[in-house]
């Protein structure tokens, strides 16, 4: 399924889309197709729906979330460029970019990946991982064995690991902070075939 | 041989053998005599099945035997016992593995096994790496190995053997095939990761095809006589490879088929249900065996195909009948395999010595093997999405382990035709044991050395263990989502291939509509039918995980306030009940810093170690030949959060499309509502419905109350249709963002008991107002500035 010119320039905004996210045109088309399968009812844009009938995310703990992720601020459906956004978090980052001066951090650097995984946890948007929002997203990745004193005893290592200014809560800095020895870079990135 | 049955007279008449002839022709009536011979055969077999069965046992009665032994290292050893107490009593291998037994009656139940239990997505997702593997590699380490023997032998270190080129490509052939029943029971005791395991056991079954065609081509042009070959007949070998796998995988899908279709019609005849699957995938690979195509490559695929539409269509216990069965035909076939193997080496007519030859094959079949997947290896990963590490490559090169397939083909050779077949044998032999044995025996200390010096010098941080492990549920989403895995184009065609034929035609009605249920998102069912859905997934599933203890524990929890840190004693009782299932990097770690770490800390690493959830390539879709139970560990692991995801989806799905007609069954399960609570205002007494309530959430889930309750609720209206009030939908769009809707958990929490009961100054609210027929108006009346509420509050208190 190579690009030709001209099927690309089947994809509305391919051009913009390629600006803002770095993707090449043989990726978006690959995209589009996807994006096309995905809208189940053809009207060019993606619905809740059409994200839950991927069978896998039901069994994915923190499929739903990740869902929620793809419709910010309340929106109920979104279309080609803002699916495409998201997903230009997860290119692998290049090395050496020539930063230009003044332009937007790219939407696939590590701190926009960090920043993405961040805005799942904080499900306030107040800028911080609290304690209860730390449990949520505890909750859902552990099996149903372990109890909630056990739990509530990790959450609280968890935010005593990384709490620097002592306010029971993650910053998003402190939250950098603490997987900075993380490769970041690899393990929320994957090869987009072509 | 005739047998004359107990005449009417009660005289008894002997089978009429050779020996028996002998026998005094009985003067009188006996009332008891011994009848061996009229038992011989059968007694044997039943006799050795149960030495083999008891074996296992007593092997197994030793633990830290079997963690370093493998279970088939022990078998050869006993049967190599056996043999040597057999020739002492008859001076003659009475007892020796056949090509025949093997081939017919050991070998299928295993590899139907295999097939039935393979991981199909991981199996196809990798089939490109796995085809390589076995073709190339396996072609490779023939061609080479038969080559290096017979340049050895041009040089005459090996004396005189009456070989040619082509005996030696022959032996070759044979010997380099990897073993799938070695390799399982190996692979078996040393956990590696899937991919890894799915590509050397994929190879080892898939090589099958290569083996047979090399074997088959060798073998004739050894008869033909190494003169008469041409160029026609390498040709012909060559187009016979394609017909042989392609043949044969196509006789096994043809035989899945049938199968599938068959078990469609099989409502009424439950007990035999798991008949039909023996029989067929059995026929498959005697079919294919008598049309000289790969019978292995046959049932393998039979097994693999029929795997989904048999679960889906015969009954459950039928399904756990078949699983058991087949567990059980593998797991035996494979031991007596191991011991045949031990007794048939006890026989001193075929053992012929050649150090040269014997130590070479070893040298060349390992030193090639190596260097083939190194090469393999480096060229698939430019291709490959995963990247196989060096790790992995010392695992596929240590793990190609040759066994019983090797002996039986060589055993099947012709001594008139290859005059140095008793060589080959014990070469085999060697062979065999060599790496089942030594290789087998050091490959699980060789595994955890290399994790060892490869796993991280520092203690992650639970942070770094808790994010990492959301980033990877995270990447696996995504790609999900952007069709990333493998080559996804393909599979979403086969997929819907598959649903709109496939299945019409193999799957029962019923098992399509579930089906169909499961991965539709309600958007089309009746919300009765989605919780009875659930309700009958609780009431089937394994009940038990939410009656486990912890649920029944829980007491006041009070999450406002930090609390200490509790050594839960359950925490160590779980630790030690499970030291089998810690993995290897987990014990490397811990035995290097037990010192530093304070308990608590360790037990919060443990806890979250072995409790968090896998991502999806690190689930272990381990197949194990002696147990089940890894299947329903990931079926578990997937029905969790499958049930909880649906839970999720069904209340914010319910809160946007329903209006208030919820049946009294329907409240009560749903008890952590942001909305304010709709009561069946058939209620007249609301304090009811508030102790009811509290009731169903002291059993923890209240799903289970709908199974009872759905007796009852027939009686009630039900659910009006959601279609019939979609119109209104519109208006009762929740004000609050789904992100902030009950996330519901599993376990519920006091502090959620305590924050719900707000709502029944709602309920007065709403029950006057239900007289309106328009519901909805008087939802929203009482709406009102209500919802702020407990939104504030909820995210603290209702998520645990």
């Amino acid at each position: 399924m190579g690009a030709t010119g001209s099927a690309v320039s089947r994809v509305p905004g391919a051009d913009e889309i390629q600006k803002e996210t770095g993707f090449s045109s043989a990726h978006i088309y690959r995209l589009y197709d996807r994006f096309q399968v995905l809208d189940k009812d053809d009207n060019g844009v993606l619905s809740r729906r059409d994200l839950q009938s991927i069978g896998e995310l039901a069994v994915n703990p923190l499929g739903d979330r990740i869902i929620d992720a793809f419709f910010p601020n309340g929106v109920e459906t979104i279309d080609f460029r803002s699916f495409v956004r998201i997903l230009a978090h997860f290119r692998p980052t290049e090395e050496n970019r020539q930063r230009e001066p003044n332009a937007s951090e790219p939407l696939n650097s590590r701190n926009s990946k960090l920043k993405f995984a961040f805005q799942l946890y904080d499900q306030d948007k107040d800028g911080k991982i609290s304690r209860a929002e730390l449990l949520q997203v505890l909750r859902m990745m552990v099996g149903v064995e372990v109890t909630d004193e056990q739990l509530e005893s990790i959450a609280d290592r968890t935010i005593q690991e990384a709490d620097l200014d002592g306010d029971g809560t993650i910053s998003f800095e402190e939250f950098k902070k603490s997987l900075e020895k993380v490769n970041i870079e690899q393990k929320m990135s994957i090869r987009f075939l072509r | 041989q005739p047998v004359r049955l107990l005449g009417p007279g009660g005289l008894s008449t002997s089978l009429m053998c050779s020996a028996c002839q002998s026998q005094p022709v009985p003067d009188g009536l006996q009332i008891v005599s011994f009848k061996w011979h009229h038992v011989e055969a059968p007694y044997i077999i039943a006799v050795w099945i149960l030495v083999a069965s008891l074996a296992k046992i007593v092997f197994h009665m030793s633990h830290k035997v079997t963690n370093v032994v493998p279970e088939s290292a022990l078998l050869i050893f006993l049967g190599l016992l056996l043999g040597g107490v057999v020739w002492g009593a008859d001076h003659s291998a009475s007892f020796t593995l056949t090509p025949t037994i093997f081939f017919f009656y050991l070998l299928p139940p295993i590899v139907l096994d295999a097939g039935y239990f393979m991981p199909n997505r991981l199996f196809f997702g990798n089939l490109g790496t796995i085809l390589m593997y076995a073709v190339i590699g396996t072609v490779w380490n023939a061609a080479l190995t038969g080559l290096s023997l017979y340049g050895v032998f041009l040089t005459g270190i090996m004396g005189p053997l009456q070989a040619g080129l082509l005996d030696f490509l022959l032996f070759g052939s044979l010997i380099a095939a990897v073993d799938p029943v070695a390799v399982l029971a190996v692979f078996e005791e040393v956990h590696v990761n899937d991919v890894l395991f799915i590509i050397v056991f994929g190879e080892s079954l898939l090589n099958d095809a290569v083996t047979v065609v090399l074997y088959n081509v060798f073998d004739s042009f050894v008869a033909i006589g190494g003169e008469n070959v041409t160029g026609v007949d390498c040709v012909k070998g060559i187009v016979s490879f394609f017909v042989v796998s392609i043949g044969g995988t196509l006789i096994g899908i043809i035989f899945a088929l049938l199968l599938s279709f068959v078990t469609r019609f099989t409502k009424h005849v439950r007990i035999i249900e798991p008949g039909f699957v023996f029989i067929i995938s059995y026929l498959s690979y005697l079919t294919s065996e008598m049309l000289s195509l790969s019978a292995i490559l046959a049932i393998t695929f039979a097994g693999v195909c029929c795997q989904k539409y048999v679960n889906a269509n015969i009954n459950e216990q039928s399904v756990t009948t078949v699983r058991y069965t087949m567990k059980m035909l593998a797991s035996g076939s494979e031991t007596i395999v191991f011991m045949f193997l031990g007794i048939s080496a006890v026989d001193p007519n075929i053992w012929t010595w050649n150090t040269a030859f014997i130590l070479l094959t070893l040298v060349f079949i390992s030193v090639y093997r190596v260097i083939g997947v190194v090469i393999q290896t480096w060229l698939l990963n430019r291709y490959r999405m995963v990247q196989l590490e060096i790790i992995d490559q010392v695992v596929m090169s240590y793990g190609g382990l040759r066994g019983a397939v090797a002996f039986a083909l060589v055993a099947l050779l012709d001594p008139e035709k290859v005059k140095e077949r008793n060589l080959f044998v014990s070469t085999t032999i060697i062979v065999v044991y060599f790496t089942v044995i030594f290789q087998g025996l050091t490959i699980k200390p060789l595994v955890s050395w290399l994790k060892v010096k490869r796993s991280e010098h520092r203690d992650p941080l639970l942070n770094e263990k808790l994010h990492g492990r959301a980033f990877d549920h995270i990447l696996s989403a995504i790609e999900d989502i952007s069709g990333q895995i493998g080559h996804n184009y393909m599979r979403d065609k086969w997929a819907k291939f598959e649903r709109r034929f496939l299945s019409k035609l193999l799957m029962r009605r019923s098992a399509q509509k579930s089906r169909d249920q499961i991965l539709n998102v309600f958007h089309e069912l009746n919300i009765k039918d989605a919780i009875s859905y659930v309700a009958e997934g609780e009431r089937r599933g394994s009940l038990a995980f939410i009656r486990s203890a912890s649920t029944d524990q829980l007491v006041n929890v009070d999450f406002s306030t930090q609390r200490p840190s509790i050594v839960d004693a359950s925490v160590s009782a779980l630790l030690r009940g499970n030291p089998s299932s810690v993995c290897l990097d987990m014990q490397a770690i811990e035995e290097k810093r037990k010192s530093v770490r304070d308990k608590e800390d360790t037990l919060s690493h443990h806890v979250l170690q072995q409790y968090l959830y896998k991502p999806r390539h690190q689930t272990r879709h381990k197949y194990s030949r002696h147990a089940i139970t890894p299947n329903t560990e990931d079926n578990k692991q997937e029905k969790e959060i499958f049930r909880r995801t649906m839970k999720k989806r069904l209340e914010s799905f319910k809160s946007t499309k329903l209006g208030v007609n919820y049946s009294k069954k329907s409240i009560k399960n749903y008890k952590k509502d942001c909305m304010p609570r709709k009561v069946n205002p058939e209620y007249s007494d609301i304090e009811e419905a508030h102790e009811h309530e509290v009731a169903h959430q002291d059993i923890g889930i209240s799903f289970i109350a709908s199974a009872t309750r759905q007796a009852l609720a027939e009686t009630y209206n039900g659910i009006d249709n959601p279609t019939f009030i979609s119109d209104e939908n519109v208006m009762v769009r929740p004000a609050i963002p789904p992100w902030l809707s009950n996330e519901d958990t599993v376990v519920p929490s006091q502090r959620a008991r305590v924050q719900i009961p707000w709502s029944p100054n709602n309920f007065r609210r709403l029950t006057p107002l239900r007289l309106s027929t328009r519901s909805v108006d008087s939802f929203q009346m009482a709406d009102g500035p209500v919802p702020e509420h407990p939104r504030m509050t909820l995210p603290e208190g209702t998520h645990l």
